[in-house]
């Protein structure tokens, strides 16, 4: 960011937060970016003379004669065909020892599509994972995280659902992640030959978490530039929300603000919302997707940021340890895509709808003779099946290392029913039977 | 001579303003930034300060920044065309606007001035008139759209001329009224009015004595909701809120559907532009869409203009009643407007009530909720706007402010349950908590006993009481081993079983299945009632399980075939010959 002539400079801090500083100044514009001892900060109240800004890199050692020079305008990010196989710090400059990216001056946290505008998402994204393309079908325009505990592998899955999906740009932006991880998905993206096509916003734990806040926006201008200017099938992948959620908590508590659940601000649902709603299926073609990662604390669903999220996102893929199978699962209960229906049985076979929830409500019959076993009772004959059942449909079906086609896992599906259920206990109506029952 | 101010703070859409002149409370005003205008309401003043909010992004507004301010407050344009139209939560035509992005600043018209009309004279000269009388009518879709004398119209008007029978466009008078005084004034076809207060002109506001039929069998046969009733259906996030609620929208026995989709999902507007004009009201034939208006303010357009969403759809839902039509508003979800409100109190730093809500809160709900009803017309006939709105309660917790303000003010209650719709036991309404208050009325059950059947309310009350028993059965059952209770146990539980797979469980993504007429909820529920009546004589509770299992099936598959059709009277067969096999007696 250089210094524009005849730019005043201010001098006079009147106070510091650990996140903000005020001062006297005029003519300034609401969200206008301004340097404040050469970090960039962005105005968040004006109140008389007063401008209250936060500082993306934190406040520390910063003095009260700290120069401040106002920028003119919005943060913004260059967009052009070289973003693609680039990767960026949290304000858009590169990181990867490249050239700076010549293009389009874009402002970030732009507009919202006019939803009558939009069209209706209908393409299905395979994965090869039949937790997500069985259960939870997944299709382009949709936004949908992962739930998932800190020890789960969410990283992993979500590159490997990133590498086997069919789209043309996949975009990461990624926030509070480990350097580690962050090698980690570098490592991945090299190694799987795709990296012209990917381009990510990365803040590390070693970086001030403020800056957070400015990835999603900057990975998503990137993504309304190849969706909207190039009709491109997009993906976006944004890891850790919640460390983003925990960053939005910071400022709002430095500026005085009254704290809602869980001391989240009580504008949390339409700061998240802000973000997803930007997914998006474009009628010339072009599509947002946002597969995103919400670390939960010790599978709490009913915190403030997975609650706010599930209500904005279209479904949620709930990772779960299950120790019958000694596995990762994608958990068939709280999971859930509320674009399947979209597709199930439309773009896939015919009985797609029906073997799933049959499989879901065997499984869950499990659960109850698991529960009774607990509590010390004899099982039943169907009780004992179920719990075979179970155990086999977690392995062969729910874990997360499956990669096979989806009318391979509907015949895993009847194959399962066939070994373990009678037809009538499937319940499954009576012209499906007829056609797919494995004898 | 319009007051005029100027911006001195800006804390996201909550700005300041120093003004001359006079203000009110709620009146709308232009802040002025470069070349573009934005709205904005005045929702607190002290001295000479307001405090506006703005209803667009306020990006790039400087202190010093214009405000004019407009006299009035934010108002809805009435008239014909409202049907079919898509509008955001300031009632701007989102189908009109250019460009993929909404673009800020750009304000469209939400009727179409040009459109001709065919208006039909009802009003001759001479006759006396008052505000909401019709004056004449035109034909919208296939409704009669009443053109009325103004709302804003105070005491009695003689007609002095009314527009013969020909084609007109909305802005054409249509008729011209002499006042008291002796003045003339002229009507057109459109008409404003603003949305925060409550459109009257009708003379008595009855108490409902008349369902309202939904196909959902777990509302119409459990809980059914009155014509001119108000439910909420609160409910955690996956649990088919938005299923239930597009479901009511297809089916509902409603002349006009108003949906207001606030703070929620893009994609879910989407699925209705997308499915609607395809679909079928299953009471007229004709297109859905052509009864349907959608005020749409998803999450991610701007928070101020939530609360005008839900307000601009109620004012037009009224508008509509003042017709005397049957008109039905949806709105998803008053959380997110009672967040947004809560956003504001915040930045006006005012004392918060629970979880950081405004005080008010729950006022403000049940004063909303209040302008739902059945009236009474000055000319004798009835409209109704019957009120569903769905509540997001924070982690799925019924014990927070917005659930517990509404339970106060609507009159059924549908609860979504998490552990049913884990269980995929859609729509997950739990039929022990939700209710219906309209069940108590004398007036509803003697309507229930005529036009469903007679003794109908009992038939209600028994089938929840054996699911009621039927879960502490199963609870039983559960502490105390399969084995640990008597075989009565299980029966009972079963025939619980059987009320929820066959009446409470309903398949929204079925044809058949998705819509139950009341016929046919009624032939169903006697049917599940007269084999709940049965003794069976069940060895173990293993060939009870697999016996109710069967029954079960069969009936599903009934639920799944054309009512009365061959398929359906073939699965009745199927299963009198069942119920031979597992009782020893034979079903009456």
């Amino acid at each position: 960011m250089n210094n524009k002539a005849f730019q005043k400079i201010y001098t006079q801090l009147d106070s510091i937060t650990k996140a903000t500083v005020s001062l006297r100044a005029k003519g300034v514009s609401n969200d206008e970016l301004a340097t404040v001892d050469g970090r960039l900060a962005q105005v968040v109240k004006t109140k008389g003379d007063t401008v209250t800004l936060q500082i993306f890199g934190g406040t520390e050692a910063i003095p009260t004669n700290a120069e401040v020079v106002f920028l003119g305008g919005a943060p913004t990010l260059k967009v052009s065909d070289e973003l693609a196989g680039r990767f960026f710090n949290a304000y858009g400059d590169p990181i990867d020892g490249g050239p700076e990216i010549e293009g389009e001056e874009r402002e970030i946290g732009g507009p919202s599509v006019n939803p009558y505008k939009r069209k209706q998402p209908s393409q299905l994204i395979p994965t090869g994972i039949a937790g997500i393309d069985l259960n939870n079908t997944i299709v382009s325009g949709q936004k949908i995280p992962f739930f998932a505990d800190p020890d789960q592998p969410y990283n992993n899955v979500m590159a490997q659902v990133a590498l086997r999906a069919d789209v043309d740009k996949i975009i990461l932006g990624g926030m509070g992640l480990s350097n580690d991880d962050y090698l980690y998905f570098r490592h991945e993206f090299e190694r799987a030959g795709a990296l012209d096509k990917i381009i990510s916003f990365v803040n590390t734990t070693e970086q001030p978490p403020v800056e957070r806040l400015l990835i999603p926006d900057m990975a998503l201008t990137a993504a309304e530039y190849f969706a909207v200017d190039k009709n491109e099938k997009v993906l976006v992948l944004l890891t850790d929300m919640t460390l983003y959620a925990d960053a939005l908590s910071i400022v709002s508590n430095r500026m005085d603000q009254i704290p809602s659940k869980d001391s989240m601000p009580g504008s949390l649902y339409s700061d998240l919302a802000k973000i997803y709603e930007k997914a998006v299926q474009l009628p010339d073609g072009g599509s947002i997707t946002i597969i995103a990662v919400t670390t939960l604390n010790d599978g709490d669903i009913t915190h403030a940021i997975p609650d706010n999220t599930g209500y904005i996102t279209e479904g949620q893929l709930y990772l779960r340890a299950d120790p019958d199978s000694g596995k990762v699962i994608i958990d068939p209960f709280r999971s859930l895509s509320r674009l399947k229906q979209l597709v199930i049985g439309k773009q896939t076979r015919e009985d797609h709808n029906q073997v799933m929830n049959t499989g879901v409500r065997l499984y869950a019959d499990a659960q109850n003779a698991k529960t009774k076993l607990e509590n010390g009772f004899d099982l039943s004959d169907y009780d004992l099946r179920c719990l075979d059942f179970a155990k086999e449909y977690a392995t062969r079906l729910l874990a997360i290392d499956v990669n096979i086609s989806i009318d391979e896992m509907l015949d895993t599906a009847w194959e399962l029913f066939a070994k373990y259920f009678t037809k009538a206990e499937t319940g499954i109506k009576q012209s499906l039977i007829d056609k797919y029952w494995k004898n | 001579m319009k007051s005029t101010g100027k911006v001195t703070g800006i804390v996201s859409n909550l700005v300041t303003v120093e003004f001359s002149g006079p203000v009110s409370e709620n009146e709308l005003c232009y802040v002025t930034s470069g070349d573009t205008r934005l709205m904005a309401e005045v929702i607190k003043v002290t001295g000479k300060t307001a405090s506006i909010q703005v209803f667009e992004s306020t990006r790039g507004l400087k202190n010093g920044n214009d405000v004019e301010f407009e006299g009035r407050m934010l108002e809805a344009t009435l008239g014909p065309g409202l049907l079919s139209s898509c509008y955001d939560g300031l009632q701007n035509d989102l189908t009109t606007m250019t460009g993929v992005f909404l673009k800020k600043g750009e304000y469209t018209s939400p009727l179409d001035h040009t459109r001709l009309w065919d208006f039909t004279p009802i009003a001759k000269p001479g006759d006396k008139v008052i505000a909401a009388d019709w004056l004449g009518e035109v034909q919208e879709g296939w409704l009669p759209h009443k053109i009325m004398v103004p709302f804003s119209f105070k005491g009695e008007y003689t007609v002095k001329s009314v527009a013969q029978a020909g084609q007109y466009n909305i802005d054409q008078t249509i008729a011209v009224l002499t006042d008291e005084n002796g003045e003339d004034v002229n009507v057109t076809m459109t008409q404003k009015w603003p949305v925060k207060v409550a459109i009257k002109g009708y003379k008595e506001k009855p108490r409902p004595a008349r369902i309202m039929e939904t196909g959902v069998r777990v509302i119409d046969t459990l809980d059914p909701i009155a014509e001119g009733g108000t439910g909420f259906i609160p409910g955690p996030f996956g649990c088919g809120k938005t299923v239930l609620q597009h479901a009511i929208a297809k089916q509902g026995d409603a002349q006009v559907i108003v949906m207001a989709a606030c703070g929620e999902r893009a994609n879910e507007v989407v699925e209705i532009f997308t499915e609607f004009p395809e679909l079928i009201d299953p009471h007229t034939g004709r297109h859905l869409m052509e009864r349907t208006t959608i005020i749409c303010n998803t999450s991610n357009m701007p928070v101020a203009a939530r609360e005008a969403s839900v307000y601009t759809a109620m004012t037009i839902c009224e508008y509509y009643r003042a017709m005397g039509m049957k008109v039905l508003l949806l709105a998803d979800s008053t959380s997110r407007w009672a967040q947004a409100l809560r956003e504001m109190s915040n930045r006006m730093e005012e004392l918060p009530g629970a979880d950081a809500f405004p005080v008010d809160l729950s006022a403000i709900i049940s004063s909303f909720y209040a302008r739902a009803g059945m009236v009474v017309l000055n000319n004798g006939q009835t409209g109704s706007v019957t009120f569903i709105g769905t509540v997001s309660p924070a982690g799925g917790n019924l014990k927070e402010p917005v659930t517990e303000s509404t339970k106060k003010a609507a009159r059924c209650f549908y609860a979504l349950e998490q552990s049913r719709a884990d269980k995929k036991r859609y729509p997950a309404v739990n039929p022990i908590d939700s209710y219906s208050k309209y069940l108590e009325y004398p007036e509803i059950q003697e309507y229930l006993s005529e036009n469903v059947a007679p003794g109908w309310v009992d038939m209600v009350e028994k089938a929840k009481n054996i699911i009621r028993r039927g879960k502490e059965a199963n609870e039983q059952i559960n502490i105390l081993g399969d084995d640990g209770v008597p075989m009565s146990y299980h029966e009972l539980f079963w025939k619980s079983e059987l009320i929820d797979f066959i009446i409470l469980q309903q398949d929204a993504f079925d044809p058949v299945d998705s819509l139950t007429p009341m016929e046919r909820q009624k032939y169903m529920l006697k049917l599940v009632l007269s084999i709940c009546d049965l003794e069976f004589a069940f060895e173990d509770f293993e060939k009870c399980r697999d016996g109710f299992k069967e029954l079960i099936n069969v009936m599903k598959q009934m639920n799944y075939s054309e009512f009365k059709s061959d398929n359906f009277w073939k699965y009745r067969t199927e299963l009198d010959l069942l119920i031979r096999r597992l009782t020893p007696k034979p079903l009456k």
